[in-house]
């Protein structure tokens, strides 16, 4: 028996990650035919697209800016040891756009936009608003998750479009102020370096991580248990969820973009 | 008529409503009394479909709850939650019209702003209250709206949460006539549920006590203190003594 109950265990807890699994993968589906069918509620879209695209803004900029030119520095130095430090802005590029612009922003996203969605949502459940939207005829998910999910979907792409922008800008304000790289030949490099492939993967990254960063904030907002430590544990648990999720949707999607 | 049919509800292992039998008259006012945790909230949200029976009928005028057009079917409800349960990202006004702004109710938005600021004067706030936000009012200010919102969309059958919870006695006392006044108005159907026999007094036609999940009493409320029920007996009257066991 005490061989037995590591299996045991081990049994329970595969059960419980395939039980998640299953009902976040459901959450997602029913999300989606409320996406696609009215009614639609258009106000609350909008305050969404403002909330989390235009808000997010600043941070995301913030983040990409000094990103870019800690990258500048970093391969500057490193590429000094082989004498490759002409390699600056092809490298500050290529990181940029394929991994760190989609992932810093994927990950200040579930920092700054999914936590406040499940506390959002979590608070309205333990309040009893969630039960009075039911009462005025108003479903939830339609109301408060599809909203949330389509802006999402729509501005964290053009969001990692504008981190791409902005962190080669920071790459290049460090290159050209404090690494003596000519302005012209700088820029020049970046754009013949880039091609199509790095940019589609960029944003389609941008979308993927801003569904599920929207999407694990309605989720964990949705099923959070009572009280301050309900809203506190969804919360948490919302941008754990998002966080690894991120994550692990980034190293799938690079390696279907980019594995030869 | 809403009629509750033999009604089970279990969380786990705790079993709530264990045979909850019944009927609340057409235009009438039942008030659902009981102790902390005997299920009368989980009574009435089985009845609105938020919360689903784990066996037994729901029926209002005769047709199963669970069947049927769901929007149709809520559309004919109003709600008093009992923390009022109002959107903190709306103004007052908005909050009330709420149903009037969107879905089969919809009307343009400044008739619905009009008929808002009517339901606000109806429960005794003025009109400037309606562009503010629910966390600027007081809690008897917040239940007021709650009413309002309730009644906005004039609904037949209307469900009061305990209405009276966290007020003080004077405002709880506004309230119940508040209830009562636009119940009698709208000749609605109504179902509260409380622990304040001043409320039950003043709201109730009809006073149903549940029990261990299971309707231990029920009649008209002149008759509630003649019953000779030792449990509705010592819950009027609020008595540690007696067949129900207070937890210490």
């Amino acid at each position: 028996m005490i061989l037995l109950s590591p299996l045991g265990a081990l049994g329970r807890l595969t059960l419980d990650i395939l039980s998640a699994v299953g009902r976040v993968a459901i959450f997602a589906a029913l999300t989606l035919r409320h996406i696609l069918t009215p009614p639609f509620y258009p106000r609350e879209i909008a305050h969404a697209l403002l909330q989390i695209g235009w808000l997010s803004l600043p941070v995301v900029g913030l983040t990409a800016i000094f990103t870019g030119g800690a990258l500048a520095l970093q391969i500057y130095a490193g590429g000094a040891r082989f004498n490759a430090e002409a390699v600056v802005p092809q490298i500050v590029a290529i990181g940029m756009v394929r991994e760190l612009g989609p992932v810093l922003v994927g990950l200040m996203i579930a920092a700054r936009v999914t936590s406040s969605i499940a506390a959002e949502i979590a608070t309205m459940k333990v309040t009893e608003q969630i039960d009075a939207l039911v009462t005025l005829s108003t479903h939830p998910m339609k109301y408060l998750t599809a909203p949330r999910v389509l802006a999402a979907l729509i501005t964290v792409p053009l969001l990692v479009g504008v981190g791409d922008v902005i962190g080669i800008f920071g790459g290049y304000a460090v290159a050209t102020q404090n690494l003596g790289f000519n302005p012209a030949t700088y820029l020049k490099n970046t754009v013949d370096f880039l091609e199509m492939r790095d940019i589609v993967s960029s944003l389609v990254k941008g979308c993927v991580f801003g569904g599920i960063a929207a999407l694990m904030g309605c989720y964990y907002g949705m099923n959070s248990g009572r009280g301050a430590q309900g809203v506190g544990r969804a919360t948490k648990g919302s941008v754990e969820a998002a966080a690894v999720l991120i994550l692990a949707a980034n190293f799938l999607l690079t390696g279907v973009f980019f594995s030869v | 008529m809403i009629r509750l049919e033999n009604v089970h509800k279990a969380f786990g292992e705790n079993r709530v409503l264990r045979g909850l039998t019944l009927e609340v008259p057409k235009g009438t006012s039942m008030v659902i009394i009981g102790g902390s945790g005997t299920g009368k909230s989980v009574a009435l949200k089985c009845v609105l479909g938020l919360i689903a029976p784990d066996q037994g009928k729901i029926f209002v005028d005769g047709q199963d709850a669970t069947t049927g057009d769901r929007d149709a079917f809520l559309a004919r409800f109003g709600m008093l939650f009992q923390g009022g349960a109002l959107f903190d990202s709306l103004p007052v006004w908005q909050n009330v019209a709420f149903r009037l702004l969107r879905g089969s109710l919809k009307r343009p938005a400044a008739e619905a702003r009009e008929i808002a600021i009517e339901k606000l004067r109806r429960v005794g706030l003025k009109p400037d209250v309606a562009d503010r936000f629910p966390a600027e009012l007081s809690g008897g200010m917040q239940k007021r709206v709650g009413l309002a919102r309730a009644i906005a969309a004039e609904p037949e059958i209307i469900f009061f949460d305990e209405p009276t919870t966290g007020l003080d006695p004077i405002m709880a006392g506004v309230i119940n006539d508040l209830i009562r006044e636009i119940v009698v108005e709208m000749g609605a159907t109504a179902m509260t549920i409380t622990h304040d026999m001043t409320s039950v007094r003043a709201i109730a036609d009809n006073v149903a006590m549940l029990h261990d999940g299971v309707i231990q009493w029920t009649g008209p409320v002149k008759e509630m203190d003649h019953s000779n029920d030792p449990y509705l007996d010592q819950f009027i009257h609020g008595r540690a003594e007696g067949p129900i066991e207070a937890v210490r």
